[in-house]
């Protein structure tokens, strides 16, 4: 059987229920491909063994890339480039460039961490996303188990254990 | 599905469940448009019309066309600048500040005081602009761009520089996080949808499929966009207000002005917030989701941000007399008992005395009184940037210069078209965005209780 085709679907109208669910389902031997949910879960991408998500530290080198843009920028503007003597003071005035390098520290950790974000996540306007069951972005959790990356769980038990561990229906889905 | 708490209040109240929250907030996106909203947006839709007849005016003729002289430089224009920036510090507050103090409440209101924020700074935006006489060369005097108009770069000694960065890093932050947070819903809209719809909602989603993975990421993202949200929200009216106190101008020249400013713009961005929410609530009767215990909280931090900017005009007075400095003194004086007096004490009596009403229970927790007060807080709010502005400026250093300072209509009409605008895309935005965010209050109504099933 072709992977990341023929799915079981295990519907989960309460978020605690999935929580323990997906914590049996793991333990009897079955590889969760993914969970869908209408709003965020907390604890769950533990539950999945995801790891922590690195876009802090991406939002840290974005926002450090903006300090040494915008330090750069005004000192070679106001120092080398073309020096002024504004109300007496020193060309490189140090303290006067702060307000304009927080702005744009924040300016670039906050766009490159989004745009990261986006781009990890496949997030675009002409994406096509895979909808495993409508009720996903409404009021269901729906957990999908790929069956052929199961291969050498049977069929019957992967339902069972859905089934066991609380989901109000189990269904399969096929993409083309 | 809502479990009650026997100690807490719950913050959706109605006894919603998951679906509940979907319809009806779903419900004003896909449903025809009401009359009222119609009449609404007929009306807005007009006094803009009216108000860019004063910026076509404005833009063709010069600013001349205002009521600046050559001793008032800066009056109705950077008044109204000054005023819709506060307005706009409601929104990040609530979404981001609330979001770092887990205050749960937010989730109601954070979608709409969000879009009030970014079209409040967005009207701010104008005024600096058109100021400038020739706005349409005006980037190169406003951003570092190689030019060959003069002095080669701009002047990153000026606050008036830093306020360009500022107000433009703080308006596309505000936006990037409205529009993440966004993104879930319009994907429930889309898979509720068919037709044209679908496609457009579609496009608006982004792909979203609601993964654990995705999710684990948009925490991510929102908590750190919330933390360098917080800095930023406090960093614009701090340089707004340096664009006044780094100058020598008595009145204008106090190291007080960050954090009175700063707390200015809260109290005035909560007052619309409600002014908004009140109205919003009503016609798409979400009362079960804007609910007293919303109004009432919002109207203790207008309480308390209400006090402190009391506050600071007493430490102002005191300052004044406390440094000797007899133009100092005289400024303060003049601003009491001078030719602005009744400017002075509508912003006293506007945003120090009556906001002292929400101490009284029973106030704060009415909603006609809640509603007009926060019409009152922003007139007074309006007042204090204009007695700070122009009692400052009117009286100069040469007494033969001393004049009055008079709005003419082309004034009035600037500052009707930022309303204008302000009401068409507040309605737009109510329409056809969802104004609540579904996912986060569907994310509290279960926790918001005590009683979770483990």
């Amino acid at each position: 059987m072709e992977r990341d085709k023929h799915f079981i679907l295990g519907i989960f109208d309460d978020e605690d229920i999935l929580l323990s669910a997906v914590k049996e389902v793991r333990a009897a031997g079955v590889k969760i491909h993914e969970v869908f949910s209408p709003y965020p879960v907390h604890g769950l991408d533990e539950e999945l063994g995801y790891t922590r998500s690195r876009l802090p530290i991406a939002a840290f080198l974005f926002g450090l890339l903006g300090t040494t843009l915008a330090l750069t920028m005004q000192f070679y503007m106001m120092k080398f480039d073309w020096p002024m003597i504004i109300g007496g003071k020193d060309h490189a005035a140090f303290p006067d460039f702060i307000p304009v390098t927080f702005e744009l520290t924040v300016l670039l950790a906050a766009f490159g961490m989004v745009g990261v974000f986006m781009i990890s996540s496949n997030l675009k306007p002409w994406a096509q996303p895979r909808i495993f069951d409508l009720r996903s972005t409404d009021d269901k959790h729906v957990m999908a188990i790929d069956i052929a990356s199961n291969g050498s769980v049977d069929l019957e038990q992967i339902k069972s254990a859905l089934k066991n561990s609380g989901a109000t229906e189990v269904n399969s889905k096929s993409f083309e | 599905m809502q479990v009650t708490s026997p100690v807490r209040e719950p913050l959706v109240t109605g006894g919603k469940t998951y679906k509940d929250v979907t319809n009806d907030i779903a419900r004003q996106v896909e449903g025809k448009p009401t009359v009222g909203w119609l009449l609404g947006l007929a009306v807005s839709l007009g006094t803009l019309l009216i108000g860019s007849l004063a910026l076509v005016a404005t833009l063709w003729e010069g600013i001349g066309m205002w009521g600046l002289n050559k001793t008032v430089g800066w009056a109705w224009d950077i008044t109204n600048f000054v005023w819709w920036v506060g307005i706009g510090h409601a929104g990040t507050l609530i979404s981001a500040v609330l979001l770092l103090f887990r205050q749960k409440w937010r989730t109601s209101i954070n979608r709409a005081a969000e879009a009030m924020t970014i079209f409040a700074v967005i009207c701010a935006a104008l005024f600096p602009l058109i100021h400038m006489g020739r706005p349409w060369i005006g980037a190169i005097w406003a951003l570092p761009l190689p030019n060959t108009y003069g002095s080669l770069w701009v002047n990153f000694n000026s606050p008036l520089l830093w306020d360009v960065f500022a107000i433009s890093t703080y308006f596309s932050v505000s936006l990037v996080f409205w529009y993440i947070g966004l993104i879930p819903d319009f994907a429930t809209i889309r898979d509720r949808a068919t037709g044209l719809r679908k496609t457009i909602y579609g496009a608006l989603s982004f792909g979203w499929d609601g993964a654990a993975r995705t999710w684990m990421r948009y925490e991510s993202v929102s908590l750190i966009l919330a933390g360098l949200a917080t800095p930023l929200v406090l960093s614009v009216h701090t340089i707004v207000s340096f664009d006044f106190a780094t100058s020598v101008i008595p009145g204008w020249h106090t190291t007080i002005f960050p954090p009175y400013f700063v707390a200015g713009a809260i109290f005035s961005g909560f007052a619309m917030v409600l002014t908004l929410m009140i109205v919003t609530r009503k016609v798409f009767k979400l009362e079960d989701y804007i609910t007293i215990g919303h109004i009432e909280l919002m109207n203790i931090v207008i309480i308390i941000t209400g006090s402190i900017v009391g506050i600071a005009y007493i430490t102002e007075f005191f300052m004044a007399w406390y440094s000797g400095v007899a133009a100092e003194q005289y400024a303060f004086v003049n601003r009491m008992f001078g030719p602005y007096w009744w400017a002075y004490w509508s912003m006293m009596t506007c945003n120090v005395i009556s906001p002292q009403l929400f101490w009284f229970k029973k106030i704060r927790t009415s909603i006609a009184a809640t509603f007009i007060l926060s019409l009152v807080v922003n007139i007074g709010m309006w007042f204090e940037r204009f007695v700070i502005i122009v009692t400052s400026l009117h009286r100069d250093f040469l007494p033969s210069s001393w004049v009055m300072f008079y709005p003419t209509i082309t004034d009035v009409g600037v500052y009707l078209f930022t309303f204008g605008f302000f009401f068409t895309a507040f309605l737009l935005f109510a329409k056809f965005f969802p104004v609540i965010n579904m996912a986060e209050v569907k994310a509290v109504l279960k926790s918001s209780s005590e009683k979770t099933i483990k």
